[in-house]
């Protein structure tokens, strides 16, 4: 048992170097309050690298944890490293937000930002990681409560608490899903490890289960905000502050969707032909009205609201093929999507007039192209490879997902979803155009040059990562995923 | 014999306190009634020889909820002679709600004399050699360690989430700083002066 206990430690070291980290942070917090809120933000970015760099220690062969609770291998790794930058950029690119968002521009950010980050990546490695349903839903509430807070981080702005409290109705309902459906499961097939359940979905697939199943994944399609479980989206993504919706559109969707990867495939892994209807149609009808709502939209936050439901959609087509290609091709998709979201969201934060406003309105953003020439071709760079445009390596993670899925034998879907992401490209262009070709308006914003040299690096890393020079990663991407999707089906 | 003594004695304050409960004009004595029914029936778990459930009752029934109840009860000015009129009114839907609570009961018998379940097919069997506080304590505290820990972080996350909503420095208050206020020299607050006589002091 002492042995079992300390090797399962060791399994799980990513999570609790961070929760340690978290801790000693918060008292750091609770000591010298905001004024030391870079050093505490520099001190999270640490801990974040050091337990990306702990993920190391994961066995090849991976290994079961507290008694088979949760499950590190090659798959949950992939998933951590994702999770662990994603947050990491989150962090970095918030004390300039929070600075310039309070009246006169020489506020603080709160010491609970990067804490309450450092504590939400803690619960997504759970997710990733977990093999019961227990380990799932703990790891899942984590990091939304932490979320729900984050939502409403500038409660003085009235969007922004509405954002949270949205997010907290909503995901509470969810949540009250998700568990009425680990209930039916745990009731009709005795346990809630994911083996177990596998094992009576394959011995009798009866009624209960059937339900189990389906709300299962209603919660979970919540989670990544799949159609129809989409709605609190945009509304949450355009009322929080922008670091966390950058936050909310990156780590939590990578976590989410490996968590519904990994229930589907080991936990449901029986009964592919039954849940793969419902992927099906969660993949449909996210691309196509992720491509369609996005149209109508003038704010850029709720713009890239819809194109995340629509990539999620793109993502869920390869985990449909319910294949290991398929599954590689989604991870591969998680993968090239958090840099491109990441890269559009550091753009964002980039617009601002001389005031120190934020801009979020599109048409205001007419005559950019001239003001800012180089911050406008990085936004290009990014729309035209969230639309999939072939030199850019965005399109690369499409082709895969729609190979798996025709390999699959679902040729209409790949169709369907090639033509939705031709929709989808009509409004990143008119993004485009709008910001490079239209004549500025008469209210133009004055905009403002002033960078951080940081978040300029991250934005080249970015824009570089997803340039043609991207295809270069091919290879390392393509043998990591796919070490990841093998370790779901040994 | 005891055991029978004991059970009648339990049961028969349980109800009684229970009656009481509903029947005390003052809302303060309900709840104080109320107490007493969680205690009689952490006896009676006693009994059964569920001894952890007894505690819990204890802990968290009278030690927190009751409390709480009591706290809502003594602040908030519910006026209870007003939540108990249209008795008449509400008498359908009181009704209706007996009806359901009796053919509960019935079906509860039904189930009891068509024989026990067969707890022998669980497939989580309970150890009999192992008092049931210990048998929680083991799995809790090692099996599901990971989860336990897991959960007093969420509640930590949550805590500090309450604070960072609603915490906000006031302004316009005066709180009393001895650091400063022992630091204060009689020079900062005296003024030796010597007016000259019939001229008055300048302040």
């Amino acid at each position: 048992m002492n042995h079992d206990m300390s090797a399962s430690l060791l399994l799980v070291a990513p999570e609790l170097t961070l929760t340690l980290a978290g801790l000693a942070l918060l008292i750091w917090a609770a000591f010298f309050g905001d004024r030391h809120a870079t050093g505490i933000s520099i001190a999270a970015v640490a801990a974040l690298v050091g337990a990306g760099a702990l993920t190391s220690l994961a066995p090849a062969a991976g290994g079961n944890a507290f008694d088979g609770l949760a499950r590190v291998d090659a798959f949950s790794t992939f998933a951590h490293v994702l999770i662990y930058f994603a947050a990491a950029v989150a962090i970095i690119i918030a004390p300039r937000f929070f600075r310039a968002h309070t009246p006169g521009g020489h506020g603080l950010m709160r010491a609970e930002y990067p804490i309450l980050i450092v504590f939400a990546a803690v619960g997504m490695g759970m997710m990733v990681s977990a093999t019961d349903l227990m380990t799932l839903y703990v790891g899942l509430e984590m990091n939304s409560l932490a979320a729900y807070v984050l939502a409403s981080f500038i409660r003085t702005d009235t969007r922004s608490a509405e954002a949270g409290l949205k997010y907290f109705v909503l995901g509470a309902l969810a949540s009250g899903i998700l568990l009425y459906g680990m209930s039916l499961l745990y009731g009709f097939s005795g346990t809630t490890n994911f083996a177990g359940i596998a094992a009576a979905m394959g011995a009798d697939f009866s009624g209960g289960l059937v339900f189990g199943l389906v709300f299962v994944l209603a919660g979970l399609a919540f989670k990544i905000s799949a159609v129809p479980f989409h709605m609190w989206t945009p509304d949450v993504y355009e009322g929080a502050p922008t670091p966390v919706t950058a936050f909310f559109a990156s780590a939590p969707k990578v976590a989410a969707m490996a968590l519904t990867v990994r229930v589907c495939i080991e936990a449901f892994g029986p009964t592919t032909l039954d849940w793969q209807q419902i992927i099906i149609f969660l993949a449909l009808a996210s691309t196509i009205l992720g491509a369609v709502g996005a149209i109508g939209q003038r704010n850029i936050k709720r713009l890239l609201a819809y194109s995340s439901i629509n990539n999620v959609g793109f993502a869920l087509i390869g985990l449909a093929a319910g294949s290991e290609a398929g599954v590689a091709a989604t991870m591969s998709y998680m993968a090239v999507y958090v840099v491109m979201t990441l890269g559009s969201f550091l753009c964002i934060l980039q617009l601002r007039d001389a005031g120190g406003a934020y801009v979020e309105d599109i048409a205001r953003m007419a005559g950019l192209g001239k003001a800012r020439p180089w911050l406008v071709g990085a936004i290009a760079l990014f729309m035209f490879s969230l639309a999939g445009i072939p030199p850019l390596f965005g399109f690369w993670p499409k082709f895969l997902v729609f190979d798996a899925a025709v390999r699959a034998g679902l040729l209409p879907l790949a169709i369907i979803g090639a033509l939705s992401s031709v929709i989808s490209a009509f409004y990143y262009l008119k993004v485009i155009k709008t910001m490079a070709f239209d004549e500025a308006p008469a209210d133009a914003p004055q905009w403002t040059a002033e960078g951080n040299a940081v978040e300029t690096g991250l934005i080249g890393f970015t824009a570089t990562a997803i340039s043609p020079l991207g295809y270069l990663a091919i290879a390392p991407l393509a043998y990591l995923s796919g070490n990841a999707a093998l370790a779901l089906f040994r | 014999m005891i055991q029978t003594i004991a059970f009648y004695l339990f049961a028969t304050l349980v109800i009684a306190s229970g009656a009481l409960t509903v029947f005390a004009r003052n809302p303060v004595h309900s709840v104080l009634w109320l107490i007493l029914a969680f205690f009689n029936a952490a006896g009676l778990m006693i009994l059964l020889g569920a001894e952890f459930i007894a505690m819990l009752l204890i802990i968290v029934y009278v030690g927190a909820v009751a409390v709480l109840f009591l706290f809502v009860v003594m602040m908030l000015d519910v006026d209870f002679a007003e939540l108990r009129a249209g008795f008449v009114r509400y008498l359908p839907l009181g009704a209706l709600l007996a009806i359901v609570l009796a053919v509960e009961i019935v079906f509860a018998i039904g189930a009891w004399s068509a024989g026990a379940i067969n707890m022998g097919a669980r497939i989580a069997p309970v150890a009999s050699d192992v008092s049931n506080t210990q048998a929680i304590g083991q799995l809790l505290y090692t099996r599901y360690i990971f989860l336990f820990e897991a959960a007093g972080i969420i509640l930590l996350v949550a805590m500090v989430g309450a604070i960072v909503l609603t915490h906000r420095k006031r302004g316009g208050v005066k709180p009393q700083d001895i650091g400063h206020q022992v630091r204060r020299r009689p020079e900062d607050a005296t003024r030796l002066t010597r007016p000259e006589s019939g001229q008055g002091v300048e302040l």
